[in-house]
């Protein structure tokens, strides 16, 4: 065997398929997530992020909470100030440096809902970004649900439609099952809101930007200094290796 | 300054002679043999793990709180309150998948060159100890966070001890300290995870290499250096084919460091969850006993195990089977060195049957994790449409466990009745890298 097959062999073989275990690994994880349309979020997007935050104190820190969110890092990481996020985000009367509380009461939530709106510090991590996306975009008029809304995401979710006036109304065309209930065949737009379907879809994709962003801020460090990191580690071990090549030249 | 450092070095060794003859024997005058190759790179990375594991934990703990209360949104303040804090969790959580990721490697290299064979069955054994510890420290770890996976994986994991006839029930309550996991449970694996099991894990990992350093290290040829030609640039008496551990492997393991570190770093930086199977969705999610998540299942490295213990059917009104199979699975690693029977060492001059059966083995592993990981449950439909899934999931996890235990059987079967046809094995360690 010729040095460079035994390189093949020793080396190249196993490494290839490391990879590919890891690579078929990750493919299906992705497909866990069920086939829903990708959220094409950017955490990175600062404009959206603000837009996003923007939707999300006007429409939803009504009954939800950020409790793990302060407002001061809010406008540290969007490139705001603090006189803009309190002016034009703070809604809840809460000082600069405190969390994003909700000032719903939780008892009488649960009482009008059925059940507490969810803190939605984390939502993006448990979730996914494609979920909290397509979840926004699938609300419908149910008119045998409490609220009058259902959603075929999260099919009898308790949460009304905050959004409506902005996106317009969604109604379902049903399609009936042989031996079961009808289900929803497709949602149409009955009636136009504020925005176009384009434009409402970016900002539902804005609004899951600053959602993944809640539920992970520091991802915005973590890109910021990983490239730094790995550079240095690649010049590191560059030395490291002539280093290791010196060393070994009397070894025979 | 050289002088000082002369002085600082005399002056202790008057008073502990034995120090340095000590740091020789362990590093300038341990002759390793020079033909180590990649896969000998993972015994010093996970030393490096479990030092990072032991430093970021420290840091951890100091803003950690160990109460089903706290616990979640202690793990939350960490990630946005303290300064790095999420540099360091992600540390400790990537470096918990890693460590196992290294120990696996590691470990198969000893399956691939005979090194549990004597005179190293004593270093595989305590290696094997490190392995179980590390498990117990692992599971422990992964319940602290008190997420929804914490909670119920330790649920599941912890209900196993209740297939044990007569006293499982009493035990379970026992080892939570309530009748669910709860305040109780968290409080003491928190004192196990950070106290009592790093303890016990660095003594087997000191005693590891002292048992290693007894023998001398195997090596790719599966040569034993020290019955070789003596002498070599350094000791006359010493092995020919010996280098010094110091510093021709540690310059050398410096490199094997700088690879791992930036497949760590990359891992850290851009994708600390790692789609999911180093930090699961279900676990942002705090603990909560009324919401089981969808799919139970432990974290991967944990997974070929899981899947056995899912595989073995109840029999006789009682689902301990599993529980055994699962433990048997790490038990009969154990007894390696005394179920293979062959002489020869490496698997470059062993038999065909042995090749294909070591092959086996390493697929059903694969094959094992991924059924345990519900990856099977996910593409049968996807690949065969619509099909009993748990018939065929159950088929084809059976089918693995029969392979990775047949390993153990075929391989005593195959060595005890002479059936190995090997290659001569060579007098001296044939390359180097």
């Amino acid at each position: 065997m010729t040095k460079r097959q035994l390189l093949m062999k020793r080396y190249i073989f196993p490494v290839a398929l490391a990879f590919s275990l890891i690579v078929g690994s990750f493919s299906a994880q992705a497909s866990e997530e069920g086939g829903l349309p990708h959220a094409g979020t950017n955490v990175q997007d600062q404009a959206s992020l603000q837009r996003g935050a923007k939707l999300f104190f006007n429409y939803c820190v009504g009954c939800h909470s950020l409790k793990y969110m302060r407002y001061e890092r809010i406008a540290n990481d969007l490139g705001l100030s603090e006189q803009e996020v309190m002016e034009n985000l703070n809604f809840t009367g809460a000082k600069f440096g405190e969390q994003v509380i909700s000032h719903m009461p939780e008892a009488s939530a649960a009482a009008w809902f059925g059940k507490a709106p969810p803190d939605l510090s984390l939502e993006v991590r448990a979730k996914g970004a494609d979920w909290v996306n397509a979840y926004l975009n699938s609300f419908y008029l149910d008119p045998s649900r409490p609220v009058g809304w259902n959603n075929t995401v999260f099919p009898n979710a308790s949460m009304p439609f905050p959004l409506w006036e902005l996106q317009g109304l969604q109604t379902a065309e049903m399609k009936q099952v042989e031996g079961g209930d009808p289900v929803v065949e497709k949602l149409v737009l009955s009636q136009p809101g504020k925005l176009t379907p384009a434009q409402f879809e970016q900002a539902t994709r804005d609004l899951t930007s600053f959602l993944e962003y809640a539920s992970e801020p520091a991802a915005l460090q973590r890109h910021h200094y990983g490239v730094w990191v790995l550079l240095f580690l690649a010049f590191f071990t560059f030395l490291a290796y002539l280093m290791k090549k010196e060393y070994w030249k009397d070894v025979h | 300054m050289a002088k000082v450092f002369t002085n600082i070095g005399n002056w202790i060794n008057e008073r502990a002679p034995g120090m340095a003859p000590m740091y020789r024997a362990h590093m300038t005058e341990y002759y390793a043999p020079k033909n180590f190759n990649l896969w000998y790179y993972f015994g010093s990375l996970a030393l490096l793990v479990l030092i990072n594991q032991i430093v970021t934990g420290i840091f951890l703990t100091m803003n950690y709180n160990p109460s089903a209360a706290g616990a979640f949104n202690s793990v939350e303040y960490i990630m946005r309150d303290v300064e790095w804090g999420w540099l360091i969790r992600y540390m400790h959580s990537t470096g918990a998948s890693l460590f196992f990721v290294v120990v696996f490697l590691h470990m198969f290299r000893g399956l691939m060159y005979g090194s549990y064979k004597r005179p190293r069955e004593l270093v595989w054994l305590l290696g094997m100890l490190i392995f179980l510890v590390l498990m117990a420290e692992a599971f422990m770890g992964y319940v602290l966070p008190w997420g929804n996976m914490s909670f119920w994986g330790a649920k599941v994991i912890i209900s196993l001890f209740g297939t044990i006839p007569v006293i499982g029930d009493t035990l379970v309550e026992w080892i939570m300290g309530d009748f669910l996991p709860a305040d109780a449970t968290l409080n003491r694996f928190f004192a196990l995870h950070v106290i009592a099991l790093p303890i016990v894990l660095l003594l087997l990992v000191v005693l590891h290499i002292a048992a290693l350093h007894e023998v001398g290290s195997n090596n790719p040829d599966g040569v034993e250096i020290k019955k070789g030609p003596k002498g070599n640039r350094w000791d006359a008496l010493k092995p020919a084919d010996g280098i010094p551990f110091h510093p021709y492997y540690t310059v050398k393991d410096i490199v094997g460091v700088g690879f791992f570190l930036m497949i760590a770093a990359f891992i850290i930086f851009f994708a600390p969850t790692f789609g999911g199977w180093f930090l699961e969705h279900d676990n942002f999610i705090p603990a909560n006993n009324l919401a089981t998540p969808s799919h139970i299942k432990p974290v991967w490295y944990f997974t070929p195990f899981y899947a056995i213990l899912r595989m073995i059917p109840s029999l006789f009104g009682t689902a301990v089977w599993g529980v055994l199979g699962m433990f048997g699975a790490i038990a009969l690693l154990f007894l390696l060195p005394w179920l293979d029977r062959g002489k020869v060492k490496s698997v470059r001059y062993r038999g065909t049957g042995f090749k294909v059966a070591l092959g086996f083995f390493v697929v059903s592993f694969i094959a094992l994790g991924a059924v345990g990981a519900g990856v099977t449950a996910e593409v049968i439909p996807e690949w065969f449409g619509n099909v009993d899934v748990t018939f065929w999931e159950n088929l084809f996890g059976r089918l693995m466990t029969l392979i990775y235990f047949g390993f153990f059987a075929f391989l005593w079967a195959y060595t005890h009745f002479g059936w190995e046809k090997t290659k001569p094995v060579p007098e001296r360690v044939t390359t180097h890298d």
